[in-house]
């Protein structure tokens, strides 16, 4: 295990090395090899990877994106890649702010085309060159960014069949009960409740 | 332009100017295995250019997975591949554990290799018979689905479902397996491979089975490496690439099996790669039943620890106890912070999952890998040229199943 270990560390070093100017850092971390780079060196950094000798990360595994809204730079867009070859696996991963186009990978891998539709679909990330850039997996006409944190779970429309018009409707949601969000955090680990009652303690003192 | 016209439109009669047929393959059809909806453009019967249309069964699978705890979000995982379904929850319970650092007890190791071969040939024997039956044979699915009713009774008397188990858990497996249960699925990995010979016997030398699988949807390896291809799709055109073999996880390192591996990369050598696989699943299940019996395969199924809940017998006794199954089943188990990604070899092909958790019990972002929407993306590019009969061929031989597609 730790001679795999040994060969990631070796990977990583050489790669910064090769590239060190699109590099922002490097880490093993659970035996997985992740790169950071900047966003500006997507296609090439890529390509890369999948043409240098010691990389050849040939097939493309997955592409997805993370949402962190208190961040500057909002979204993390994730990329894993895996060489069959080597038999070794990579995470390259580039910061980008809401609103930034990221450069499209389909001319290096042509099975990004998907993984970046979804990614716009689910986020709202444009992909800068991207041949076909359209919704994927949401309904046609669907409006905001659902895997985005601040869309929530239920929705803004639903839809039915309605009797009279004799055709599928769209209205918003509207709930018999309110969405149940249990938070089970323990309140001896960190949770802020604000009790009924507990105002009053405050104006006592003050 | 959909009017196939190339010039010379002033050199045509009326009669001579042909435009491009488009049509709507699915949401209904029955070769679409599920709800794919595929706007077709023929030029007579030749497949010009294809575009397929998923999300029909979107169901927010990632989002919802956000909101509730590990152990919740376990049962969504059957419910995106539904043909063979443990092999999804492995997927989950590796992830988790390799962000938690815990071992699986050997006998939970060895149920969950013997339920993923389970899994495997009710994979395989749904799509190799289904998709005879899309290139016109009857008999196979009627026969193939015999095998898989006994296999799912397996899978009930472990877990008391016959589809969505749950029974793959963080930690091990939910419940031992008892003695007798063993002894069938001995009995029938003995009984199987006859089955199989008269399944072979249907369809390998059949004429309108190879006049409609041989050269169909050729892949080589520049393909298999554009279009990020896993499972059998790779092993079909002779890449000898196995999960279970280059990157092994829970204890497939210790069996004993072979990798199927096809010539031509077209459906029947896939269709070939499958039948093999089976066979060779048998094998591993048997081995694994061995191993089961031997004294190092006793023992507990469950790392007991926070992961996992107490014994029922200390719950009767012991207040710690108590509370952590009550703990554990309202708030869940937390998870330190991370990301990782594991994937297996599940029937169709890679499976992987990313977690990035955040130290809560619940999953900061969850990405499902489905090997089926890598290839099915590919259908413009494999299907084009092809006749439109031989789509459904191709559909069946990529083994696309929407649950895991569309998520």
């Amino acid at each position: 295990m730790s001679e795999a270990l040994e060969a990631l560390n070796e990977l990583g070093a050489v790669i910064e090395a090769k590239r060190a100017d699109q590099v922002v850092g490097w880490s093993v971390a659970f035996g997985e090899l992740t790169v950071t780079i900047r966003p500006d060196a997507l296609p090439g950094f890529i390509e890369f990877l999948k043409t240098d000798r010691a990389c050849r990360f040939s097939t493309l595994v997955d592409i997805t994106a993370v949402d962190w809204p208190s961040r500057d730079e909002r979204f993390d867009v994730v990329y894993h890649f895996l060489s069959m070859y080597q038999n070794h696996r990579i995470r390259v991963k580039c910061a980008v702010g809401e609103g930034d186009m990221v450069p499209s990978i389909t001319p290096v891998h042509q099975a990004a085309n998907w993984f970046e539709r979804e990614i716009f679909d689910m986020f709202g990330i444009i992909f800068k060159g991207h041949p076909d850039l359209r919704r994927l997996l949401t309904d046609y006409g669907f409006r905001g960014y659902p895997l985005r944190k601040d869309f929530p779970t239920t929705g803004y429309t639903e839809v039915r069949y309605d009797e009279v018009e004799k055709r599928v409707v769209y209205e918003p949601v509207s709930l018999v009960q309110e969405y149940r969000q249990f938070d089970f955090m323990s309140p001896w680990e960190g949770a802020d409740y604000i009790l009924p009652g507990d105002e009053k303690a405050d104006e006592a003192k003050g | 332009m959909m009017d196939g016209g190339k010039g010379f439109e002033d050199a045509k009669t009326g009669e001579q100017q042909i435009r491009n047929f488009n049509i709507n393959f699915g949401p209904q059809h029955p070769a679409a295995h599920g709800v794919l909806r595929m706007v077709l453009e023929l030029d007579g019967e030749i497949v010009e250019r294809c575009d397929p249309h998923i999300g029909l069964l979107h169901r927010g699978t990632e989002k919802l997975m956000e909101s509730r705890t590990y152990l919740q979000n376990l049962p969504y995982f059957d419910r995106l591949d539904y043909v063979g379904t443990m092999n999804q929850e492995h997927a989950w319970c590796l992830v988790i554990e390799k962000l938690c650092g815990v071992e699986v007890p050997r006998r939970a190791s060895l149920i969950r290799v013997l339920y993923s071969e389970i899994g495997r040939i009710l994979n395989h024997l749904l799509n190799v018979t289904t998709q005879a039956m899309d290139v016109g044979a009857l008999t196979p699915p009627l026969w193939g689905f015999e095998e898989r009713e006994k296999l799912m009774i397996f899978y009930e008397r472990a877990s008391g479902a016959r589809l969505h188990a749950a029974y793959f858990r963080p930690g091990g497996v939910h419940q031992d397996l008892p003695p007798a249960l063993l002894d069938d699925i001995e009995t029938w990995c003995h009984a199987f491979p006859a089955v199989l010979d008269d399944i072979d016997g249907l369809l390998t030398e059949n004429r309108i089975f190879k006049q409609r699988n041989v050269d169909i949807g050729i892949i080589n390896e520049e393909d298999i490496l554009n279009w990020g291809y896993s499972g059998v799709m790779v092993r079909g055109s002779g890449l000898a690439w196995d999960l279970r073999r280059s990157q092994p996880y829970e204890c497939y390192d210790e069996f004993d099996f072979d990798i199927a591996v096809g010539k031509n990369g077209d459906c029947y050598d896939r269709y070939l790669v499958r039948m093999a696989e089976m066979r060779e699943s048998v094998k591993i299940m048997l081995q694994a039943i061995e191993k089961l019996r031997a004294p190092e395969g006793q023992g507990d199924v469950l790392t007991r620890g926070k992961l996992t809940p107490p014994k029922r017998a200390d719950m009767k006794t012991s207040m710690e106890a108590l509370i952590h199954h009550f703990k554990l089943y309202t708030e869940g188990f937390h998870v330190p912070e991370g990301e990782v990604y594991c994937a297996v070899e599940a029937p169709k092909g890679e499976f992987g999952v990313y977690l990035v958790s955040d130290g809560t019990n619940k999953p900061y972002r969850a990405k499902l890998r489905a090997p089926g929407y890598l290839h099915l993306q590919s259908m413009d590019y494999v299907a084009g040229g092809h006749q439109l009969a031989d789509v459904a061929a191709i559909i069946g031989t990529m083994d696309i199943v929407f649950g895991e597609v569309d998520r």
